[in-house]
């Protein structure tokens, strides 16, 4: 199993966890990618490592069937995630957040 | 070809508008009638200007109108009680699109309640779709391939919930979710020791889930004793007065393992002890417990345990109950038909359920250490973060904690109203059940604290999928809105000027 396999599956593993629709999915599956990886960068049994590539390889498939499920069901996004912010005054085509949190 | 009609149509529109009158066009044989009226004598409709028929044109002409009128430009001037300026007002597709929310800022407000429920784990979801779809077998069928596969995926999830709290697969009874199990352990065992006509006695703790208490006060009305033990101040019961309450006419003792409210983690291993020693059983509500915390039923001597499958990031209603084989614990069941389950809980169980459920119980005995080390540094930041404002408090004991709940006091605010405040925080300020009720929280009150303090607390969940964004942005939002609330009141001006509220005389009405 070369280095070269482990990097291409991390980045693949990457790639799919950003395509989770939802915030917090997204956000724990490229954390939980990153961590696994770090945790296990110094592996050098090789059987070892063959049965982490199969776990990967068997998130990598879930993961891809459930980025589809997690698309097909969108929520809006929550008021963590990015954005532009600030009121629009009216002269230019700026970006307006209407609903005030939490006063009303 | 397709792509010609529309522009045909826009044309057609656009000249239709505009009313030309070339004979060449073929609408101008249907010239409105109003049109030559006009030109006869006036109407009450009188006609406008062809050109001037466009939205655009109106618009500007009253703009035109609203200065030569007002002196100043309508966008300069602003509406009073609107907070619009003139120039929305006057268009409306200006005013709907002021109106809209933009989806780019995002509107859904964060969860933070994950006493309450843990949103469902993706490959959990993964596992259960297979058995919503194809495999749809009824596992009690015996005599065909679709039984025998949801068989052995059903037993497979039995034997990932044993593993998780170290129970023989066999032990394992599938119920419908935690209040289920809670019902069937109280009840089962009480009602069987009453037909054998010995022990009649219960003992329960104060701060328990509702279903727990309302099984108890059920009993009560059956004829049993129940004792409900006090708590000390921090939440933890006091190991001496449980010792004392024990009779020997005692059958049970049910004490929760990590509390729904204020997180704080009994001392199984010393409860099951001394009950094992006084050969009574010993129930705990594991709900928000297994999972998330390191259990094992041999080594705590638990009898009988509840376990739910929403609280572990699994489907909602699917739970389980460990009953204890060896010294056995009997049970009266509740539910009587096929014998499923042993007997002790009859009905089909939903494979797909149990299968999420499973395969949760399986994620959370993997992931645990990974989630415990996350969850703690969460939690660490959060506490130190709103402790760090002046006049809170934690509830609960500090150390004998699961990490994953915080229960935070606010003096000098109310807790609805925050709760209100924080409308883009989903929080609560105790369990979902009691949570439609205004009345301050049963198990606050059980630990001493004052109407003022159980009615200001906010309980902050922490799960497998919360960011240190989340966590940043709640920290925010609270120190915020609290001095907002804090501002508003006037108890906080005299507390400000170093008045005990205490040794205010208020006048009676």
């Amino acid at each position: 199993m070369s280095a070269f396999e482990a990097r291409s599956l991390f980045r693949s593993l990457l790639r799919q966890s950003n395509q989770f629709a939802a915030y917090n999915f997204r956000e724990y599956a490229k954390r939980r990618t990153r961590d696994a990886f770090r945790e296990h960068i110094g592996e050098s049994d090789g059987r070892k490592v063959q049965e982490l590539m199969q776990k990967g390889l068997k998130e990598l498939q879930g993961m891809k069937r459930q980025t589809v499920v997690s698309q097909f069901f969108q929520l809006d996004r929550l008021v963590v995630e990015g954005g532009k912010t600030g009121k629009q005054t009216g002269n230019r085509g700026g970006i307006v957040r209407q609903t005030e949190h939490g006063w009303d | 070809m397709s792509s010609t009609a529309p522009t045909v149509a826009r044309q057609a529109l656009r000249q239709c508008s505009r009313r030309l009158s070339t004979a060449s066009h073929p609408f101008a044989k249907q010239v409105p009638r109003a049109c030559i009226a006009a030109k006869s004598r006036r109407t009450y409709v009188s006609e406008s200007a062809p050109k001037n028929a466009t939205i655009e044109q109106t618009i500007k002409q009253d703009q035109k109108a609203f200065l030569s009128e007002t002196g100043t430009k309508p966008k300069d001037a602003e509406m009073p009680t609107t907070g619009m300026n003139a120039d929305a007002m006057m268009s409306p597709a200006a005013g709907i699109l002021k109106q809209a929310t933009v989806m780019d800022e995002g509107t859904r407000p964060i969860y933070m309640d994950m006493q309450a429920t843990t949103p469902t784990d993706p490959r959990v979801l993964d596992a259960m779709l297979p058995f919503l779809t194809g495999l749809y077998g009824n596992p009690h069928s015996r005599t065909h391939a679709y039984g025998w596969e949801t068989d052995n995926a059903v037993e497979q999830a039995r034997a990932n919930v044993a593993k998780l709290i170290g129970a023989d697969p066999k032990e394992i009874i599938f119920t419908s979710g935690a209040t289920e199990s809670n019902n069937m352990s109280i009840k089962g065992v009480a009602r069987f020791f009453k037909r054998s006509g010995k022990k009649n006695h219960i003992i329960t703790c104060q701060t328990e889930h509702k279903c727990v208490l309302d099984s108890c006060r059920h009993l009560q009305d059956e004829g049993f004793e129940v004792t409900y033990l006090p708590v000390q101040k921090n939440g933890l019961i006091n190991m001496e007065d449980l010792e004392k309450a024990i009779r020997p006419e005692t059958c049970l003792v049910s004490i929760m393992a990590v509390n729904n409210e204020i997180g704080v983690l009994q001392p199984l291993e010393e409860i099951g002890k001394m009950c094992r020693s006084k050969k009574v059983f010993f129930h705990t509500d594991g709900a928000q417990a297994v999972g998330k915390v390191p259990l094992d039923v041999n080594k705590m001597n638990v009898d009988l345990m509840s376990i739910s499958g929403h609280k572990i990031y699994g489907p909602m209603g699917i739970g389980a109950c460990f009953v204890r084989r060896r010294p056995r614990v009997r049970i009266d069941p509740i539910i009587s038909g096929g014998g499923q389950e042993r007997g002790l809980r009859s009905g089909t169980i939903a494979p797909p359920l149990v299968i999420g459920f499973g395969e949760a119980a399986r994620i959370c005995q993997e992931e645990m250490d990974y989630d415990t080390k996350r969850i703690s540094q969460l939690s660490k930041r959060l506490t130190e973060g709103l402790l760090a404002m002046e006049h809170t408090s934690l509830n609960g004991d500090p150390a004998m904690h699961y990490p994953g709940c915080v229960n935070v006091s606010f003096a000098y605010v109310e807790g609805e109203s925050l709760l209100m405040a924080l409308k883009d925080i989903a929080l609560s300020s105790g369990s979902a059940c009691t949570s439609a009720s205004l009345e301050p929280s049963y198990v606050l009150r059980a630990l001493g604290s004052s109407d003022e303090s159980a009615h200001s607390s906010i309980r902050f969940g922490i799960g497998r999928f919360t960011t240190d964004a989340e966590i940043d942005y709640v920290l925010n939002a609270v120190r915020e809105r609290v001095t907002f609330l804090r501002e508003l009141s006037p108890l906080w001006e005299l507390v400000q000027e170093g008045v005990d509220l205490n040794t205010i005389e208020w006048s009676q009405h």
